[in-house]
């Protein structure tokens, strides 16, 4: 069997853009997808706020999603739906991938190119290790998402929310709008996960209070959560003991951080970058295994979809070109992107192949601590790319920088530095 | 003097606002929206609603919709008990109006999603 160019895992935002532009650049693409449905984590997010810097509009999630499935229809990209993909090895045509679906049972395809866009995962209620035991009513704030918004049910009447992610602010809003109690938001940390706009528009127009360096010390309930015991935390984030309350309530919903899914990537034994938990990636993130790209929330965890599609984007188009060019096998010389880790949570991308012919650099990053007027510079040897003041740097807001690298060839390293 | 967080774009600038001699005086929008933003907060806030209406159809039991415009805040919860007596049992598609002009606001309830999931599995060999 004839293998594709391109094959893409996953039909969330960043595979439905990494497979229309893939396709639409004359490659020879599969979209595979393990839903019946296609958007991802978009259908649920009914809320609005998507797609200001791509379309210019705000639109809630299953609009945005629609916009590029309308045009994932028009341009006939191919897609399975309600398939998985059970195992991925290297063959001589590239790739060799085992799937399966209700149609067709178990069959193989070979792909020249692989894109991984499966997303990211919610940390979940047994990776934070709370106390207590194990009742019904502890809801990952996606979980709680999906209840409410896909199938039309409450999953709790009064509840306290730990952690004040995006998703979490999010649903604090929604239960309220659909006649639960949030009782509080407790957040570990000495400042809030999510966008400052969300902390505005979903807690502060409802009432709901944060409770900043507070966590939840013991989960009290044998079949239900009954409630909950609250603690204060020391600046290490350990409970303080004595400032122990109870709290009354049904449940407990959990928005303490995503984690991108790589299982396939470790199962082609890819190496992933400890800070984003997603794959080491050059300019055209492309993955240190030959062939594999990796994008959206599975190559790092963003916090705007626009930059999602984006880098599907990207690993659609860089894919293609890897295609063309696996004849004349142009070696990857790769050099390292330096940072501070005591500055920046992390910089996408990690490495720089110097041989491609991918000049534009795009560069996504995070700092580790909230910083008014600082500069970034992106400098080789002491020559400066890049310099910019920012009058403030947030974790929870990413920066994205754009820059031309052409003339770099004779570098060893990159380096990222803030002051 | 008030400060606030726009909410208009996720640049999420921090505003001051502050009415001196009948003329608001807005600090720190990194935008022309973030200023009306700021007046309209202190003046008559507004917000856009996004929520779910029930279907018939089993597959999609409930359907994502929103306002097609900004609503006083002060009437979300009475929104909400509208949107909540809506059971839709005709397929409807993104954009199409489930309750025109509801609380005399102007602003319609409009489906954000198609309830038909027009894109059936093909397979491509």
């Amino acid at each position: 069997m004839n293998p594709y160019d391109v094959v893409i895992l996953g039909a969330g935002p960043a595979g439905l853009a990494a497979g229309l532009q893939a396709h639409k650049s004359g490659a020879k693409t599969l979209i595979i997808e393990r839903e019946d449905k296609l958007g991802g984590i978009l259908k649920q997010c009914i809320h609005d706020g998507f797609g200001l810097k791509k379309f210019n509009e705000k639109l809630t999630g299953p609009e945005y999603a629609g916009r590029y499935i309308k045009m994932i229809e028009d341009e006939n990209v191919p897609i399975i739906t309600s398939t998985f993909v059970t195992d991925v090895s290297k063959d001589q045509d590239g790739f060799k991938l085992s799937l399966v679906n209700s149609k067709k049972g178990v069959y193989e395809i070979h792909a020249k190119s692989l894109i991984l866009a499966n997303g990211c995962r919610e940390r979940t209620p047994k990776q934070i290790f709370i106390h207590g035991s194990r009742p019904a009513g502890v809801y990952t704030a996606g979980t709680a998402q999906y209840f409410v918004n896909i199938l039309g049910y409450l999953p709790c009447k009064k509840c306290v929310i730990l952690g004040s992610g995006d998703i979490g602010l999010i649903m604090a809003r929604r239960l309220t709008l659909e006649g639960a109690e949030i009782e509080g938001v407790y957040e570990a940390k000495a400042t809030p996960s999510g966008l400052s706009r969300n902390i505005s528009q979903c807690l502060e127009d409802y009432d709901i209070p944060i409770h900043l360096s507070h966590t939840i010390t013991k989960i009290i309930g044998a079949d239900r959560v009954e409630a909950v015991e609250i603690s204060k935390v020391d600046d290490r984030m350990i409970p303080i003991i004595g400032t122990e309350t109870i709290v009354e309530c049904d449940g407990v919903i959990l928005s303490v951080g995503l984690i991108p899914e790589n299982e396939i990537a470790e199962s082609l034994d890819i190496k992933l970058d400890m800070a984003t938990k997603g794959p080491f990636v050059d300019q055209n993130l492309m993955t240190l295994e030959d062939g594999v790209f990796s994008c959206g929330n599975a190559l790092h965890v963003n916090d705007l979809v626009d930059y999602v599609s984006e880098s599907g984007e990207y690993a659609g188009e860089n894919a293609l070109n890897y295609v063309k060019n696996i004849e004349s096998k142009k070696e990857r010389k790769l050099i390292p992107i330096n940072y501070e880790k005591e500055k920046f949570l992390y910089v996408v991308p990690q490495f720089i192949d110097i041989n491609s012919d991918n000049k534009r650099i795009t560069f996504y990053l995070r700092s580790r601590e909230v910083r008014n007027n600082v500069r970034i510079q992106i400098m080789g040897n002491s020559e400066i790319f890049f310099d910019k003041k920012y009058r403030f740097l947030k974790p929870p807001e990413m920066e994205r920088i754009e820059i031309d690298l052409t003339d770099i060839n004779h570098l060893d390293a990159i380096e990222v530095i803030m002051k | 003097m008030k400060e606030l967080t726009c909410i208009v774009c996720p640049t999420g600038c921090l505003l001051k606002v502050e009415k001196i001699s009948d003329e608001w005086i807005v600090e720190g929008a990194l935008c022309p929206k973030g200023k009306e933003f700021a007046i309209n907060e202190m003046t008559s806030a507004k917000r856009s609603v996004s929520s779910t209406v029930k279907t018939t159809f089993k597959n999609t039991p409930r359907l994502p919709v929103k306002t097609d415009r900004e609503i006083p805040r002060k009437l979300i919860f009475s929104l909400m008990e509208k949107i909540n007596e809506v059971v839709l049992d005709y397929p409807v598609s993104t954009g199409e109006v489930i309750l025109e002009n509801v609380l005399d606001t102007g602003a319609n309830i409009i489906a954000t999603a198609d309830l038909k999931n027009k894109l059936q599995e093909k397979t491509y060999e």
